[in-house]
């Protein structure tokens, strides 16, 4: 017996019809996934870099962008993305270690209000930080009076604001991987007088250790594609984050700077899709439990 | 009872936890030495948060300065309770959650209610603050003759003369020197003399530096003559008014407008916020000139929501069903590539589009024009951009879909359809009657919070066409694709005519209201809620 869904059906030239059909299906849809990504592709690697002259398969195949992009001192892409590793790094280790404590909270111990404080964290979640960007705007500048460390125009402020908005919907992702581990582990190195904090950091903390890189990686691809936050809170072009820098670039005069945007675009998306691709299964099981990509 | 798998790692722990706590340390001077950890991390958390809190409050800033105070006194609790040690763990993320989400959720219900705007940025006490920083040259005030001194590093100080013949080394921002003598030094501190002719070069550069602290301060006046400064604007806080002590004109506070005016209507810059009661909402609603932009801007954020979602589903459904069968190679292979619009960040993409899609040079136009002889105008006539946001949406919206549809067929039970094909169903009749249910049951809540996510879908709308082409004659500037919250954007951060944050701040209200009720309704109408509520 096989799997059947609506599109089963018996009589095997009707069969043999629908399998074709699909095959084409599938490779008009391949077509269209991969549309973009080739052109950008070509683009990247075409000697002369600008939208007007773009071939799918260049006459000629050099670096030139590439080189280009690397010396241009007025959009320091290398810069950028050295801002949106360091900036998405210091948040996804930051976040993933706030969030474990919490989970292993709401996940281990039982008092009182936990359920609604479960709650409310995932209400809070309802509410993207886009949406209150004027607050967080605001937020941001009067905290910089004082701290100019954590002010507009800082990468500090920044990673604090991705931050609280994260929060919510790791925790809820994280108290899952801690209640798939038995309490029977915790509860018998209790017994032999261990504190929490001990029971936690020996016993606990090292089997979620796996699942804390996959929820660090999220965050981190996250974090690295944001565009509104830090287009909102960040001025200077020296501390733009790759997707801003791109961005402005991009606009300023866009069929000029096509060949080199495209060498910028491979630079920033590569290690993603890599992350991606590779931890494709815990994504596409996270998905199914209400994630939605932002 | 332990999982079998986990014995052997459990004893291997036990063996290491011994060894580490070992018998040298005794529980009493543990307990005492944590206890004393949590008492010093705790008291420079509270000097931290005194001193912020301080300043917070002596600029005014009473909201933020609140929320700091409860937020450290809740973890000072939290803390030094015994009872209260779960939350000892959940503390750094609570802080987090309250002061960077939910304090800005509240401060920008706040804000909609204010006047909040360029111009009415600051707090009143900062506004005072500002305004009375302005120093000026009274007329019958003593004056000096001066001559400039320069360092190597083209920093300037001046040697003053009073009528009395006093002498004073002056430099910007630190109090002035009484000097002994007659001669003037050819160096002094570090700083050469520079001679009357070429004190000449540098006038127009000394004669906006203040010498001196504040209302010590002296200014150069002309080529001979320096005198001190004056605080042209003083506050008195009896009569609540802020007096020009230059023209002797009395500004009064106008709660009403947040700013300080005169009699005949002068209006202080800059002026301060005030809550404004529901005015911002009612220039929303009956401003002709307003209202319009808003209604258009509303309808399409529903719209391009709606058929964004219903797209996206219809294509990731339809592939999903497509995938979801034997015989097709290499399933792995094709499902990253057709997840690659998903892995690629979004922003690139559509940047990406909105070349491929450039009307003269873009790759689509170009082909369309060699095939059909015609192409869309996808940045400057308002349906074409809507089709364009449509289906760049598609584009980076339908992998997911197809994720979650492929993960909801797998657990449709196979009897249903072997049933139906007994009785003789055909392909449409299994797909409406059994596929499409069961899908829906599933998949719907998550259809709901991606209606959720596209309503508020900024990226797309604003890196595709930055919500152009305009609307033209729009008092605030509004774009044909613009949807809510890209028209808050333009609102609060792009706007020529200057930042509108508390009108900015009321469509964002109306945004919270909206989400508001379709959580509500994705709560109560599925079974999302009692799922959440059964996993804790």
């Amino acid at each position: 017996m096989f799997k059947q869904n609506a599109f089963s059906n018996s009589p095997l030239l009707k069969k043999r019809l629908l399998l074709w059909l699909r095959f084409v299906i599938i490779l008009i849809a391949v077509l269209f996934a991969l549309f973009p990504v080739i052109w950008i592709i070509s683009a990247a690697f075409n000697a002369s870099g600008t939208l007007a002259t773009q071939k799918l398969i260049p006459n000629q195949i050099s670096l030139a962008n590439f080189q280009k992009m690397v010396n241009d001192p007025l959009h320091p892409f290398i810069r950028w993305t050295w801002n949106s590793i360091k900036v998405s790094i210091i948040t996804s280790v930051l976040s993933v270690a706030i969030t474990t404590f919490s989970a292993y909270a709401f996940s281990r111990f039982r008092f009182r209000l936990r359920r609604s404080l479960l709650m409310s964290i995932l209400l809070v979640q309802v509410f993207p930080p886009v949406l209150a960007m004027i607050a967080v705007f605001l937020l941001v500048q009067q905290i910089g009076m004082y701290l100019p460390g954590f002010g507009l125009n800082t990468h500090g402020g920044l990673i604090l604001i991705y931050l609280g908005g994260q929060m919510g919907i790791n925790v809820w992702l994280m108290k899952g991987f801690f209640d798939s581990i038995p309490r029977d582990i915790d509860e018998s190195a209790m017994v032999d007088g261990a504190t929490y904090w001990e029971s936690f950091w020996y016993l606990i903390f090292p089997l979620v250790r796996p699942m804390l890189v996959v929820v660090g990686i999220l965050v981190f691809v996250g974090t690295f594609g944001d565009f509104v936050l830090a287009r909102v809170i960040l001025q200077d072009t020296q501390k733009f984050t790759l997707m801003v820098g791109l961005y402005m670039f991009i606009s300023d005069r866009f069929s000029q700077n096509w060949g080199v945007f495209a060498a910028g675009s491979l630079l920033g998306s590569l290690p993603i899709v890599v992350l991606y691709l590779s931890l494709q299964d815990q994504i596409v099981s996270g998905l199914t439990k209400g994630a939605v990509k932002g | 009872m332990l999982p079998p798998k986990f014995v052997p790692l459990l004893k291997e722990i036990r063996v290491k936890y011994q060894q580490s706590t070992g018998e040298l340390v005794s529980p009493v001077f543990r307990n005492l030495r944590s206890y004393l950890g949590t008492l010093v991390g705790l008291s420079l958390l509270d000097g931290f948060a005194l001193w912020f809190i301080y300043n917070l409050l002596a600029d005014g800033v009473w909201f933020l300065g609140i929320a700091v105070f409860l937020v450290t006194l809740g973890i000072n609790i939290i803390f030094l309770r015994k009872d209260l040690y779960p939350l000892r763990w959940i503390s750094p993320g609570l802080a987090l959650i309250l002061l960077l989400a939910f304090y800005p959720i509240l401060f920008s219900v706040y804000s909609a209610f204010t006047n909040y705007s360029d111009g009415h940025l600051l707090t009143k006490e900062q506004s005072i603050n500002r305004i009375t920083q302005d120093y000026y040259l009274p007329e019958d005030t003593e004056t000096f003759s001066w001559e400039l001194y320069r360092s190597e590093n083209g920093n300037f100080a001046l040697l003053l003369t009073g009528e009395n013949g006093d002498r004073y080394w002056a430099k910007p921002d630190q109090p002035l020197e009484a000097l002994p003598g007659q001669e003037s030094p050819e160096t002094y501190d570090g700083f050469v003399r520079v001679s009357r002719a070429e004190s000449i070069k540098y006038l127009t550069e000394i004669e906006s530096i203040a010498f001196g602290v504040g209302e010590e301060g002296v200014r150069v006046k002309s080529l001979s003559s320096a005198a001190q400064l004056q605080k042209r604007f003083v506050y008195n806080a009896d009569i609540d008014a802020i007096i020009d002590q230059k023209q002797e004109i009395v500004y009064y506070a106008d709660g009403d407008l947040g700013s300080f005016l005169s009699v005949t209507g002068t209006e202080l810059f800059p002026g301060y916020q005030v809550a404004v009661g529901l005015d911002n909402f009612t220039r929303l609603i009956k401003s002709p000139a307003l209202s319009g932009p808003f209604l258009q801007v509303f309808l399409w954020t529903i719209v391009f929501a709606f058929i964004s979602v219903v797209s996206t589903f219809m294509l990731g459904l339809f592939l999903a069903l497509v995938l979801d069968s034997p015989g097709i190679p290499l399933p792995k292979v094709i499902r990253s590539l057709l997840i690659l619009p998903y892995a690629v960040p979004g922003v690139i993409l559509i940047l990406i589009w909105r070349g491929l899609l450039n009307p003269h040079l873009g790759v689509v136009n170009l082909t369309l024009m060699q095939w059909f002889g015609w192409a869309p105008a996808w940045f400057s006539d308002p349906f074409w951009t809507k089709m364009g946001i449509l289906l760049v949406n598609l584009y980076l919206g339908y992998p997911y879909m197809m994720l979650i549809c492929s993960g909801a067929l797998k657990a449709i039970p196979q009897d249903v359809y072997e049933a139906a094909e007994v009785d003789g169903a055909n392909i449409f009749q299994k797909f409406f009657n059994i596929t499409l249910p069961y899908l829906l049951i599933s998949v719907g809540p998550l259809l709901v919070s991606s209606f959720s996510f596209n309503f508020n879908n900024f990226n797309v709308i604003y890196l595709f066409n930055e919500g152009g082409p305009p609307i033209p004659n729009t008092p605030t500037p509004a774009g044909h694709s613009d949807i809510l919250i890209s028209y808050t954007y333009r609102l609060a951060f792009a706007g020529e005519r200057g930042a509108d944050y508390g009108y900015a701040a009321a469509i964002a209200f109306v945004i919270f209201i909206i989400l508001s009720l379709i959580t509500l309704f994705n709560f109560r109408f599925t079974r999302m809620w009692e799922e959440v509520s059964e996993n804790v």
